[in-house]
């Protein structure tokens, strides 16, 4: 059963790569999009463009693996491609983790991509490496559990990018990427701690700059309880879809 | 012959519209499919076909009842069947983005086919469906009767003993079904055992060794072509083609109680209208017939109903 589980979470990872991400105006998209947003505040605030580092890197992390997911599923589910997969002796769980590691290779692709340009411009300085990968795994984790949830949740390709839209663009603003936490009033600051791009700032930041503290295991700890909360979430729709 | 398929009082309900009593998409039915055989499932549209074949394949759950599928209980071993059947559903539903190619290896990859294998079996389907020119052009650009013929390919992928076929010719050109038909023959040759839906009832009488005839989610008939064709009473009767002194041509059924009796109203009308009788013949009951006489519905109501949708 496991091994069935793990060899259809693969190929479809694979096959939704093929199919859907790796094409040329989805990486260019991926990339340039957080560039854009984050180029526009660096003109009005030059000084602290290498301070956006860890913000840019979030935001390309959600966009990368958020976009496209949350369009594949409800995509296949609307062509009749999806029932193939409920055909195929695995678990719907696999199936969904199958998605979500596609979406999640898609994203730390073009964050990869992202974050070498950064390192090529600022330097390496004190980035914890190990704590730099795993934010990122987390993070993608979560945005694409995010993603995964919004392409069930919904009936129509439209819908899905509306949902998306309506759930990440606020997030992107009040995700401390912009304006940091402290600045922020009390009442937009308990919305940003419901927020799981809060947390992917605040790693990340705390993995560019080298310092550790007890905040950051919150963090990802925080950032695994959101993947985990949303694909859950994600499977019983599904679930309930298909009944 | 061992049965492939049991089924028990199995039974599909959907709750109804805001406070309406549910809807009996299924409900209860009994039946085996023996191994081998080419089992018909022939209902006109609504009449619980496809969510009969939903449930089998475990992509719904029965409200009730059971059914056991290659020796598996279809309530705790889903898994165990979906490895071992193949389905083509009533849309043909390969990835659009990838090849005719790409897209029979990915089936094989879900089903653990071993990657030594996977090549070769991908040309050998390519070739067997005549598509082994279209091997790298995406699914998407290939023409419909290309479609079901590559969707049809990649159930079989994986060599499953079963086949689930749901209106497998459904908006085919005629060469195209034509085709179709030929390949299923063949896998009944082959020694795989298929269930096919449809409503077309010349493509169930040509390809099925039994039919079960559902109707409102309830099987009223289960037998062989044969044995369907004997449950109408007989009715003698003869088929005469006149022809009139300008050539006109009518063709006119005629009924006595015996072929004779039938036989000589023909011949007497013939003569009585001055017409020539250009041929007879003792029409053979069809499976329309049969159709209309066990569920008094006309045999037009399956396709009218289908072309709705």
């Amino acid at each position: 059963m496991w091994r069935d589980d793990l060899r259809g979470m693969f190929y479809i990872a694979l096959k939704d790569l093929r199919a859907y991400y790796l094409k040329p105006p989805n990486i260019s998209w991926g990339i340039l999009f957080p560039f854009a947003f984050v180029l526009a505040f660096a003109i009005r605030n030059p000084g602290e463009l290498r301070d956006l580092v860890p913000g840019l890197l979030a935001l390309t992390l959600l966009f990368g693996t958020s976009s496209m997911e949350a369009i594949v599923i409800v995509f296949e589910r609307r062509t009749g491609a999806l029932e193939r997969l409920l055909l195929a002796p695995l678990r719907l769980s696999a199936l969904l983790a199958g998605k979500l590691l596609g979406g999640m290779a898609f994203g730390l692709t073009v964050t990869a991509a992202v974050l070498a340009i950064a390192l090529a411009a600022f330097g390496v300085g004190s980035v914890n490496w190990p704590l730099l990968i795993l934010a990122l795994l987390l993070s993608a984790a979560a945005f694409s559990a995010l993603g995964a949830f919004v392409s069930v949740a919904v009936r129509e390709v439209f819908e899905a990018q509306t949902l998306a839209n309506f759930i990440r663009f606020p997030m992107m603003f009040l995700g401390g990427i912009f304006v940091p936490l402290g600045s922020m009033s009390p009442a937009l600051r308990v919305v940003a701690c419901l927020l799981p791009l809060t947390y992917a700032v605040e790693a990340l930041r705390a993995a560019m700059d080298g310092r550790v503290t007890s905040a950051t295991a919150l963090d990802l700890a925080v950032l695994a309880a959101f993947a985990v909360v949303l694909f859950g979430a994600a499977v019983r729709t599904l679930a309930r879809h298909i009944e | 012959m061992p049965d492939v398929i049991q089924v028990a009082q199995l039974t599909k309900h959907y709750p109804g519209a805001r406070g309406a009593p549910p809807v009996r998409a299924v409900d209860g039915i009994e039946f085996a499919v023996r191994k081998g055989e080419v089992f018909g499932f022939l209902g006109p549209n609504g009449a619980g076909k496809t969510t009969t074949v939903r449930m089998l394949t475990g992509l719904t759950r029965p409200t009730a009842g059971s059914a056991r599928i290659l020796g598996f209980d279809l309530a705790t071993e889903v898994t165990q069947i979906k490895k071992r059947i193949g389905v083509v559903p009533e849309t043909s539903n390969l990835y659009d983005e990838l090849s005719a190619f790409d897209n029979l290896v990915f089936s094989m990859q879900l089903y653990g086919v071993p990657r030594r294998e996977r090549r070769a079996r991908a040309e050998e389907l390519l070739a067997r469906f005549r598509l082994s020119e279209k091997r790298d052009v995406p699914f998407a650009q290939l023409s419909r009767g290309m479609k079901r013929a590559l969707t049809v390919a990649a159930a079989l992928a994986h060599r499953p003993p079963l086949l689930f076929l749901d209106e497998p010719t459904t908006g085919l050109d005629v060469m195209s079904a034509r085709s179709l038909r030929g390949m299923i023959a063949d896998l009944r040759r082959e020694g795989v055992t298929v269930f096919l839906t449809t409503h077309y009832l010349e493509e169930a009488e040509r390809l099925c060794d039994r039919i079960a005839l559902i109707v409102q989610g309830r099987i009223v008939a289960l037998d062989t072509v044969d044995g369907l064709k004997a449950r109408l009473p007989a009715r003698p009767a003869v088929e005469a083609t006149l022809a009139d002194g300008n050539g006109r041509i009518a063709m006119l059924r005629f009924e006595g109680r015996s072929v004779e009796e039938a036989t000589q109203a023909a011949l007497a009308q013939a003569a009585a209208e001055g017409r020539q009788v250009v041929a007879l013949n003792t029409p053979r009951p069809t499976l329309e017939d049969v159709f209309v006489y066990l569920t008094g519905l006309s045999a037009e109501v399956m396709l009218a109903e289908k072309g709705k949708t």
